[in-house]
């Protein structure tokens, strides 16, 4: 444990923070498991917050002219760059506080969200220097594995054998071609004090981790896996549901970096198989049972994996 | 509307310098409740109030009442299901939305 989070107690059931910094009457799909996560992310975090945004779905559902959902001071940048203009913003406010303009002892958080394509391909170059030059941030990653904004493209997050429209499946396809790109680990590699894995459906969890993120002094890296209904070809209604799943069949485990050091923060012993999760969605229908148990061996490898560094430090 | 006159949400003349938006959290004038087509529908006598249908809106319908139900305001509400879904005592259904 960090000595930044001595006087945190945790966020429980009974005192789950009142205030909403995003508004209500934005304009994303039923059932939109990433606008959830946005909205969890930042109720955490309280209105002390400066909030960078990525282009993606998030900055186009919260801003439509004359409206916008931030009740908060958030900046829309480019695709690429939401970790350099936060880092920017972080510098900002240090000089503004060495000139005595702004109160010392006063905590603004800032915080930078992008989808999985501005981190995980667009903006990694930057995330990257952000993280290497050590500004005290939390960038937030909302996964829901694919461009959905654009209707659905692949990007590096997307999973082995997804269906998308720039990777569509047929004879010589089998969907998306390539593995996960395993972006927390990227992030941890950098040696930064937190790193960590959320979801929606176990949502004390993601907001104690944003706000344990938030604590650090330094950057620390949320990934946050999030539903997507509309480019999953998934009822609305199931997107808790499949963010549980995910979870439960070991695909997206829930873990923690504390400087270095890996903690599962939800041990699965009874996993379930991963045709459950799968058959859900329409991306995976065209899987054969083949594909499925090639899917299996490698989330069964990469829980092994993981499970060994939790143990070994 | 006559022609030549301005047609749009807001006319230019009273668009602030450089397309600001001066108030924060301005969408809550955005009635998104008109998208739906099935209603949240609670039974007071299977709610705990556990407050799960509150945290998992992705449209901040829910509110808590004086005696501690979670009641849907029905303003933003888009019909999604989701807290039907996680509602552990089965409490909320979706019914068809009457025109």
């Amino acid at each position: 444990m960090l000595k930044e989070w001595a006087k945190f107690k945790g966020f429980s059931a009974k005192n789950l923070p009142k205030e909403e910094p995003f508004a209500p009457g934005h304009r994303a799909c039923q059932g939109c498991g990433e606008v959830l996560a946005l909205r969890l992310a930042l109720k955490a975090l309280g209105m002390n917050v400066i909030a960078i945004s990525a282009t993606g779905c998030m900055e186009i559902i919260s801003s439509p002219f004359p409206y916008t959902s931030w009740r908060v001071p958030w900046l829309h940048v480019a695709f690429e760059n939401a970790a350099a203009v936060a880092s920017g913003v972080e510098a900002a406010l240090r000089a503004l506080k060495r000139k005595g303009r702004f109160p010392r002892n006063r905590r603004v958080d800032v915080v930078a969200f992008a989808g999985d394509g501005g981190t995980a391909d667009i903006g990694l170059q930057a995330l990257s220097g952000a993280l290497e030059r050590g500004h005290d941030f939390v960038y937030i990653c909302l996964d829901n594995e694919a461009y959905m904004n654009t209707g659905v493209q692949r990007s590096g997050c997307t999973p082995y054998g997804a269906m998308t429209t720039t990777s569509p499946p047929g004879k010589k396809s089998i969907g998306q071609m390539t593995w996960k790109k395993n972006v927390p680990a990227i992030a941890a590699a950098h040696g930064i004090p937190y790193v960590a894995t959320a979801t929606p459906a176990f949502f004390l969890d993601l907001m104690n981790k944003v706000k344990k993120a938030a604590l650090v002094e330094g950057p620390a890296y949320v990934h946050i896996y999030s539903p997507c209904p509309t480019g999953w070809g998934t009822k609305g209604e199931d997107s808790i549901t499949l963010a549980k799943l995910a979870v439960e069949t070991r695909i997206f485990p829930l873990y923690e970096v504390i400087e270095g050091k890996y903690y599962i923060t939800r041990k699965i012993t009874k996993p379930k198989p991963v045709e459950e999760y799968l058959k859900r969605q329409r991306r995976f229908r065209h899987l054969t049972e083949e594909e499925i148990r090639k899917i299996q061996a490698r989330v069964d490898a990469e829980y092994e994996r993981l499970l060994r560094l939790a143990e070994c430090l | 509307m006559p022609k030549g006159k301005d047609t749009a949400l807001i006319s230019w003349k009273e668009v602030p310098f450089g397309c600001y938006i001066l108030e924060p959290g301005n969408s809550v004038g955005f009635k998104t409740g008109d998208w739906r087509s099935f209603r949240p529908v609670l039974d007071k006598e299977k709610c705990v109030k556990c407050g799960q249908c509150y945290i998992m809106c992705p449209d901040m319908t829910y509110t808590q009442d004086e005696e501690g139900y979670y009641i849907a305001d029905l303003t933003y509400c888009k019909g999604c299901g989701i807290c039907a879904s996680v509602c552990p005592k089965g409490a909320i259904t979706m019914v068809v939305e009457e025109v």
